[in-house]
């Protein structure tokens, strides 16, 4: 293997001239993703930068209404930060079942977002968030809703010289479900074969006032169906009401074959996800 | 590249390839064969180190990545003559059988009882999630971590 030059920027003016300097060079902040990818020889770039003593985007900040996590922040500080807990049950509910202890303190926010894997446990729980992303060069700063950012398997809107600085998700008031299951072949450490984020606004009486729900591993990039949403809408949430659905969920997901599950699976289980919804009719568990 | 870093209690300065795995670095240029490779890849944990304090993998971090930190081994969670109660409480419970994962094990047991002092048998599975063992079929490892985080907490253990 050729030497490789590491950089370990402190701050984002080192890093603009580092990148400056070494265009060629691949940024990664835990490296989970990306070691494994540099390891199976699928990429090979000559230099290295690393993220992880970036503190301009490490960390939470409270903006009011908003919440900024920094790219950099990784699963583990951000699933004991108590704002998290608070205020996004659900981002906590999909960190918790994100790989593992260590990964958990390697892998950050940011690559999760960048990595773009249909797979991404944050990424259903970003999209019903209707998390925006902040991407930032030397030049410019630039904001987009996730959902545009990333457009395919792997695929994201990220050109050269810029990095993923953050994400800002508005802190909630109504939605009382904040939901997230995962399917995988083992308990621990295991890519979703399928997942499923919720977040419902139900009224006392069990009826749903509103509803946005995204399915991970079903699709190229995170699914979300508003036919699906719209549906639930006004419904009680009931055995029968989501039962009904699942044809709805079945047709419209686009799963692949792998080697972790068949399409048809997948679909299956995307459908039968739903029911699991019905535990929050009486405002349990 | 010249990194300087503390490793087991000491300050230690090394000229190293910036891109050097630090599992390779720790066995191979340390001699620190406790810490142990057997995916590389972030899967099974054999290679757990403590950074900071904190549990990472050592196959996925690179030498540069060292730099100015804190770094613990299974050689340096103990003297030579006694043991720490987590290593001594896998002895007597019998959760070592090749031994391969263990320094894994124990040391992303200390991270554990250092974030969850009273963890369930619950929690103990969740925070070794990312250990795997071949050998012991977990029970003695759960086993064992009950009785280390028991003894921790009256401090006569220590
Ligand atoms: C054993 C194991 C189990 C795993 N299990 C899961 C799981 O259950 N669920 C899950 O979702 N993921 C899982 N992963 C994948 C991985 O841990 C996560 O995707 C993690 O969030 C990646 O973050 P990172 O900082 O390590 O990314 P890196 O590997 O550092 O980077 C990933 C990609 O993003 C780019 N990148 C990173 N940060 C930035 C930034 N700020 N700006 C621009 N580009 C950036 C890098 O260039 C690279 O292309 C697992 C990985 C391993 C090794
Ligand atoms: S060798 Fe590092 S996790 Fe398996
Ligand atoms: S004792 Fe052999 S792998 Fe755990």
């Amino acid at each position: 293997m050729p030497l490789r030059d590491v950089f370990l920027p402190r701050t984002l003016d080192d890093l603009w001239d580092t990148l400056e300097q070494r265009p060629e060079s691949m940024v990664y902040a835990g490296g989970t993703d990306l070691f494994v990818r540099l390891r199976s020889g699928s990429i090979a770039p000559p230099s290295l930068v690393c993220l992880e003593r970036l503190n301009e985007i490490k960390g939470v900040r409270d903006e009011g209404e908003f919440l900024f996590i920094g790219a950099a922040t990784t699963h583990g500080f951000l699933l004991a930060h108590p704002l998290t807990v608070e205020h996004f049950p659900i981002l906590a509910k999909a960190l918790a079942v994100l790989a593992s202890p260590p990964v958990r303190h390697m892998g950050t926010i940011g690559g999760n977002i960048v990595n773009a894997s249909p797979a991404g446990d944050t990424l259903p729980p970003l999209y019903v968030l209707d998390a925006e992303i902040e991407i930032s060069s030397r030049r410019e700063v630039r904001r987009m809703p996730l959902a545009d950012f990333i457009f395919g398997p792997g695929e994201v809107l990220l050109g050269k010289g810029e990095i993923l600085t953050g994400v800002r998700v508005k802190k909630l008031t109504n939605e009382n479900v904040h939901h997230y299951e995962k399917v995988g072949l083992r308990k621990g450490q295991a890519c979703a074969v399928a997942s499923l984020a919720a977040l419902l606004r139900l009224s006392p009486s069990g009826v749903v006032e509103e509803a946005r729900l995204a399915w991970g591993s079903v699709g190229p990039t995170v699914v979300t169906l508003t036919e699906v949403e719209h549906a639930l809408t006004g419904e009680v949430l009931s055995h029968d009401t989501l039962k009904g659905l699942i044809p709805l969920v079945r047709d419209n997901v686009s799963p692949i074959d792998d080697v972790r599950a068949s399409a048809e699976y997948r679909r299956i289980v995307a459908g039968q996800l739903l029911l699991r919804l019905q535990q929050y009719r009486w405002g349990g568990p | 590249m010249n990194i300087s870093f503390r490793l087991n209690g000491e300050k230690v300065e090394i000229d190293v390839r910036p891109d050097r795995r630090v599992v390779d670095l720790l066995r191979e240029d340390f001699g620190l064969t406790g810490t142990k490779e057997s995916c590389g890849a972030g899967d099974c944990g054999a290679c757990t180190i403590l950074v900071d304090g904190e549990s990472r993998l050592s196959c996925l971090m690179l030498a540069a990545q060292l730099q100015e930190r804190e770094i613990v081994t299974i050689e340096g969670l103990s003297d030579e003559e006694t043991l720490h109660p987590i290593q001594s409480a896998f002895v007597e419970r019998g959760a070592v059988q090749c031994g391969f994962c263990v320094p894994g094990m124990i040391l992303a047991s200390v991270d554990l009882l250092k974030r969850n002092p009273t963890p369930t048998r619950h929690d103990i599975r969740e925070g070794l999630s990312g250990n795997l063992c071949r050998c012991t079929g977990y029970h003695k490892i759960v086993d064992a971590v009950e009785d280390a985080a028991a003894c921790l907490k009256d401090d006569p253990c220590r």
